[in-house]
């Protein structure tokens, strides 16, 4: 019913394009898909980074982490998804701002790219800074610069641009006077964290696209909730964007880590095959 | 001497608290017939008239004294197109039951209406007597239902009955609403609710699952882009509540919405074969008193947890839930502190639950729902050791469909306003169940939707008529 139509891999990072044409109608930058890989698998919020209403199709960069991002690497060309859900959550605010840079780490470098496509559109000037641990882990590199003036990358050994992360890039732009109205952020939780601390100084307004834990993604149960601000909003539905300076990170990182040892635990139960032993036996 | 009334056999409750397994057999034949006979068949049918959706009791129970039963469950599904939800779920002792003559000296000696009309719907499914419903020639309309709940599946059940082309688009992967994400495997077993859902695809409704309406599509878009002709709000009442005390976030804090869902509809209890997890508490405050407070206390000490904790601001008698589920947590070995409610939920340097203050309350005058209002008592504070808190004190109107649809009106609380039919103020906009009452019961639901599916049968018969403009819109 959902068919995988095309699908790709860099490192552990998966890009999956997927048939659902109805979702691909609605999308709007900002917006992210519930997805099951199977009907035993759990419901995984996973960025949209890229749809066409031509062909109807969607395409996700899943990050595989756990058992049922694990599952779901493991579908096949021509083979389906069991559940997609969406569009979810309230698309980005997109306007003219003037400058816009925004950041992304994992599944983040592709996450941006409907935001920067865009704020293009938009008329702003479309700063990209997309972060890696090394250079070949970069991915959507090309249609990231079409709809950016300006892509900079950060390595974590120093591979490929600035030897280090988005927001060292970012603080780097601020301190050479570089006027930036409108900072985004897409990625893991200690990466939003640091890229938020790091524009507080500077007083830029800051959005960053939270990751919490979520089962439904319409509001009905309430395990995404974060505190913005001082009061508890669902990133599901009254996110996933917020106000990086406002959010209470600590919490966050709390509630993100709720499952770990389940996580850990279900993950040892599948049943690994090793891939090389396969190839070896011919069976590849 | 009058025959007593015939209990359920079940499973003995030290033995089903940690099974997920119904907790009632059901009645057997024999059975059913003894407490059928037990019918007085009033002429004036108190009973009927404490009905949602005026099922024909004693003309259904008349049929199964002559071991009828297939019948009888055909005659109860011109009203109540569940009966093997409703004989599960539904208050009787507050509807039919409280009406019947034989209760009148003792309320506990009623018939037994809810577990006949488990029987006959059970017996007809267990045997494949189901009679796959004729599928009709389609009248050209289209008719779009939101959420299959217990009122979206009456108004689509209803409505393909009557020729139109029914299409249901439901946010989750599996259809039955709170039926199947609410309710528990041990007390509506999700087997029973595929079954329905299954006749209703072969009488020639289309399920959409995965598609939340208000993102996928606006109401606006169903009539602009897909041509429906009237649609049907039935999209529960989504939002959970939170208390406003400290603590409410940290890890090991549940609404009962995301408790149960992902107990029931993701399977956690078969956790890891399903791989949607949940934290197993070894103790376990429940805060609230109704039926999904049961659901919750007994769906933990299912789970594993060593002691279950209810914790309820008022006093028993006052408690919304159905008592035999009252009844049925207490013999399970949950544990009720009433007339108490928390101040605070302590937590550890890591986040987690680690214990909960609780006040204690004494009743004071009636408030305007009738119930004496719960007054705290000052100092007088105690504390609960637990690791787990659900929290189930009621919920709030999900607004994805109502923000996207501006001109509908709604009330102060967002849900829907309605005319007695389901009607709302938005032309050939319908809604009922919780999105217009706020929480309610599967059967009023259901009721709601009967009622609106005659209202969209009215309406759209009318439509052609160009004088055509109902008092309401």
């Amino acid at each position: 019913m959902y068919e995988l139509v095309e699908k790709s891999e860099i490192f552990n990072v998966h890009k999956m394009v997927i048939k659902v044409p109805g979702i691909a109608d609605s999308m709007k930058p900002g917006q992210f898909c519930i997805i099951m890989a199977t009907e035993f698998g759990e419901r995984i919020p996973m960025t949209v980074s890229d749809w066409s209403t031509d062909t109807g199709t969607i395409t996700i960069y899943a990050l595989e982490l756990g058992i049922s991002t694990l599952e779901l690497a493991r579908v096949k060309v021509g083979g389906s998804l069991y559940a997609v859900t969406g569009p979810l959550g309230t698309p980005s605010e997109i306007r003219h701002y003037g400058t816009v840079v925004l950041g992304g780490g994992c599944y983040g470098i592709g996450g941006i790219y409907p935001i920067a496509k865009a704020c293009k559109e938009a008329g702003n000037e479309v700063i990209s800074i997309v972060e890696a641990r090394y250079s070949p882990m970069f991915y959507h590199e090309k249609e990231l610069q079409q709809v950016s003036d300006q892509v900079l990358y950060a390595t974590s050994d120093g591979s490929r641009g600035k030897k280090g992360k988005v927001e060292d890039v970012t603080v780097e732009m601020l301190e050479r006077g570089a006027r930036v109205d409108q900072a985004f952020f897409m990625g893991c939780t200690q990466m939003l964290e640091r890229c938020s601390e790091a524009t507080r100084p500077y007083g830029i307004p800051t959005k960053v696209a939270l990751n919490s834990i979520m089962l439904d993604g319409t509001g009905m149960c309430g395990a995404c909730r974060v505190t913005v601000g001082g009061e508890t909003k669902f990133a599901c539905v009254d996110g996933p964007e917020f106000d990086g300076h406002k959010v209470d990170w600590r919490e966050l990182q709390q509630r993100k880590s709720a499952y770990t040892e389940q996580e850990a635990l279900v993950y040892q139960s599948f049943s690994h095959e090793c891939l090389a032993e396969k190839k070896l036996r011919g069976e590849l | 001497m009058a025959i007593e009334r015939h209990s359920m056999a079940e499973q003995p409750a030290e033995f089903r608290n940690r099974n997920f397994e119904e907790v009632p057999y059901g009645y057997t034949p024999d059975e059913a017939v003894a407490e059928a006979q037990r019918c007085l068949s009033c002429k004036n049918r108190p009973c009927v008239s404490g009905c949602p959706v005026e099922v024909p009791i004693p003309e259904f129970i008349a049929l199964v004294t002559e071991e009828r039963f297939s019948e009888a469950a055909r005659l109860i599904k011109t009203k109540n197109v569940l009966p093997a939800v409703c004989g599960r779920v539904c208050p009787q002792e507050t509807q039919c039951e409280v009406k019947c003559l034989r209760g009148k000296k003792d309320k506990a000696q009623a018939v037994a209406i809810g577990n006949l009309e488990r029987f006959v719907a059970d017996f007809e499914r267990e045997n494949d007597l189901m009679e796959a419903p004729e599928v009709q020639d389609k009248n050209g309309l289209k008719v779009a239902v939101i959420g299959s709940g217990p009122s979206g599946l009456t108004v689509a059940g209803d409505l393909v009955q009557l020729r139109y082309e029914v299409t249901i688009y439901e946010a989750f992967h599996r259809g039955g609403g709170v039926l199947v994400y609410g309710i528990p495997e041990f007390r509506l077993p999700k087997k029973v609710v595929e079954t329905e859902i299954k006749a209703l695809e072969d009488a020639g409704v289309t399920i959409h699952y995965n598609s939340v309406i208000g993102r996928l599509y606006t109401v606006d878009d169903l009539f602009n882009r897909l041509g429906f002709s009237a649609v049907f709000i039935g999209v529960g009442a989504g939002l959970p509540i939170f208390l406003d005390i400290p603590g409410m976030n940290l890890n090991g804090v549940f609404s009962a919405n995301e408790y149960l869902t992902r107990s029931n509809l993701m399977k956690s209890y078969l956790f890891p074969q399903y791989k949607t997890p949940v934290i197993i508490g070894r103790r376990v405050a429940v805060l609230g008193g109704g039926n999904v407070a049961m659901d919750s206390a007994r769906t933990a000490i299912r789970l594993g947890a060593e002691k279950v904790t209810i914790v309820y601001r008022r006093a028993r008698e006052q408690m919304p839930a159905r008592a035999a589920e009252v009844h049925h947590a207490e013999e399970e070995g949950i544990e009720f502190r009433l007339l108490s409610s928390p101040v605070e939920i302590f937590g550890n340097d890591e986040g987690w639950v680690t214990g909960m203050k609780c006040q204690r309350y004494e009743l004071g005058e009636p408030d305007e729902s009738g119930r004496r209002r719960p007054v705290p008592i000052e100092n007088s504070f105690f504390e609960i050791d637990c690791d787990l808190v659900v929290v189930s004190i009621g919920g709030k109107a999900n607004p994805l469909i109502t923000r996207t649809t501006p001109d509908m009106e709604v009330n102060r609380w967002g849900y829907i306003v309605t005319d007695p039919w389901g009607r709302t103020t938005k032309r050939f906009i319908y809604a009922g169940g919780d999105i217009v009452t706020g929480a309610a019961t599967v059967i009023s639901s259901m009721g709601a939707g009967r009622r609106a599916a005659k209202a969209i049968h009215e309406d759209l018969s009318k439509e052609s008529d160009e004088t055509f403009t109902p008092e309401w819109w």
